[in-house]
């Protein structure tokens, strides 16, 4: 992966409220088309970090690089180039699906003769097809969140955010929706992603783990695995990111 | 029986969100109600606590009727709500006093009970509940839950959202309670915490999956499971579902499970079909099924 672009490269990047230094001068890189888990207990600085990598909250110090543009001043910028889904799903539940569909297209500024070929295409691809009309609210918990991470998608950003985009959902819609992030990943998206189940950790071509506002390790999960002497990454978890509570 | 239900249904205008649930749970028994969102687990579980009423079937907790007999029944149950259901404007002893209160007893009376999981949570007892963080939250809920001395404690998705380590000391405290001879109802969405409980229920749509012990229900998987991997996971994924032969193919950990339909399928050919579709790094090896392997299945045969 050495040589591969950079996608988002950080570098003592710190984030302090008041007094409380939530993000610890924080060090590492994301290379184009990687899928990079980012995991931690409660509390250990994940949120903030990725509100710092989306743009929405600037950083107290450090150096900041997404998609090539800086994470100080060019955070409106930052916006448009990546995508965000997070848990509780970036949909209009009182919206139908060809609806959220358009306004999503609409925010990124996609051309209406573009958007209607691609409407097409994710409703295929889905196959939402029959439930173009239906209000989201009426679909099924799996449905939502296909339909939410190709909406983050929707404007070919250079990295998606994935904040837990997987919990509720039974294993196997777990897995499809997981199929459609390696597929993401293989066109060239970087996808970062947080979550709570360690066995998709081991699905990541790299893993940080944050605890107490610092990173206390970076690898593959193999890597990683071999390290600390764990037959899983839940093993790896449990040794590193301890509760601070 | 410390619970028993039988033949349960329960609809929402069109919605069924139970289809006819029978399970019984032994007393002192740690038992898992396991399934996705949407399974049905707080409808069950709703019921058993007397906060709603089957449409059809009933349920008997301790041999009180969960209909009938309810007020008798809410004395000797425990039950912590999915959502943190406290009250954020209360402090921490304030919140624990109320619920003592409220079911005519003291915290002083039960503080045995409560004392493992309540000192952690002590310091701060001046504290508003709702400025707690999520870890302690949950602490102070399950005090709560536990102040009267009840025989039956009902969780529901104590564990959903939280993370692994705080997941793993939950899982503690509830062992600890059970050594104290509760009886133990927990629902969660992480098949991994199957292999917690004594018994599970694996339930989704609003039906029964299954009932066992973990290693039973594991046992129950009737195909040869294959673990495969090479560099390249994704197209891995896609040839092997390709494959005229393959029968599931889903991402588990660091590799696939996969199952065939030709149970004589050889772990060379499957190397070889892989090899010379160039992926590099190939291993193909037996593995043992887990709950998860056993939940998918059974999920798909009962969709076809």
């Amino acid at each position: 992966m050495e040589n591969e672009d950079i996608v988002i490269r950080v570098r003592d990047l710190v984030k302090k409220f008041g007094q409380f230094v939530a993000d610890d001068h924080l060090s590492f890189d994301v290379y184009k088309g990687e899928i990079f888990g980012f995991l931690g207990a409660n509390g250990a600085g994940k949120t903030t970090a990725i509100r710092m990598l989306c743009g929405l909250l600037e950083p107290t110090s450090g150096e900041l690089t997404v998609a090539g543009l800086d994470g100080f001043k060019q955070r409106e910028a930052i916006k448009r180039r990546i995508g965000y889904m997070s848990q509780k799903f970036s949909l209009y539940e009182d919206l139908t699906v060809n609806e959220n569909i358009r306004l999503f297209a609409g925010i990124y500024g996609i051309p209406t003769r573009i958007r209607k070929e691609k409407t097409e295409e994710l409703l295929e691809k889905l196959e939402l097809t029959s439930a173009r009309k239906k209000l989201v609210r009426d679909l099924p918990l799996g449905w939502k969140q296909k339909l939410a991470f190709s909406l983050a998608i929707i404007h070919d950003p250079s990295i998606v955010f994935l904040d837990e985009p997987s919990g509720g959902v039974d294993p196997v819609t777990r897995r499809r929706f997981w199929d459609l992030i390696y597929e993401a990943a293989h066109e060239g998206i970087t996808v970062f992603v947080t979550t709570h189940y360690m066995d998709e950790a081991e699905y990541c071509d790299r893993v940080a783990i944050m605890s107490a506002g610092k990173i206390v390790a970076l690898d593959t999960p193999e890597a990683l695995k071999k390290e600390w002497d764990a037959t899983s990454m839940d093993g790896v978890f449990l040794k590193l990111a301890r509760s601070n509570e | 029986m410390m619970i028993s239900v039988g033949n349960i249904e329960k609809s929402y205008g069109e919605v069924k969100a139970l289809r006819g649930v029978s399970l019984e749970v032994k007393e002192g028994e740690l038992f898992g109600l396991i399934g996705p969102d949407g399974a049905g687990k707080t409808s069950l579980i709703r019921i058993l606590v007397t906060l709603l009423k089957p449409d059809v079937g009933s349920a008997t907790v301790n041999e009180l009727d969960v209909v009938k007999d309810f007020r008798k029944l809410r004395n000797q149950i425990g039950y912590m709500p999915g959502r943190f259901s406290l009250y954020p404007d209360l402090t921490v002893e304030e919140n624990m006093t109320f619920f003592a209160t409220v079911f005519g007893t003291t915290i002083e009376e039960n503080y045995h009970l409560v004392k493992d999981i309540y000192q952690q949570i002590e310091p701060f007892k001046e504290r508003l509940a709702g400025r707690l963080s999520g870890g302690m939250k949950q602490k102070l809920a399950l005090s709560c839950a536990l102040i009267h001395a009840p025989k039956v404690l009902v969780l529901d998705e104590p564990t959903t959202g939280v993370d692994a380590v705080s997941r793993k000391e939950f899982w503690e405290m509830l062992k600890r309670l059970q050594k104290m001879g509760i009886t133990i109802l927990v629902s969660t969405p992480y098949m991994d915490e199957a292999n917690l409980c004594d018994r599970v229920a694996l339930i989704q749509d609003g039906k029964i999956l299954t009932i066992d012990t973990p290693e039973k229900v594991t046992q129950s998987f009737g195909h040869k499971l294959w673990a495969i991997r090479s560099d390249n996971m994704y197209l891995c994924i896609r040839h092997l579902r390709e494959h005229s032969e393959s029968d599931s193919v889903f991402a588990f950990g660091e590799y696939l499970h996969v199952t065939w339909k030709d149970q004589d399928m050889q772990a060379d050919e499957m190397e070889k079909y892989l090899s010379d579709l160039g992926h590099t790094n190939v291993e193909v090896k037996r593995t043992e099924p887990g709950i998860e392997d056993v939940f998918m299945d059974l999920m798909q045969k009962h969709d076809n």
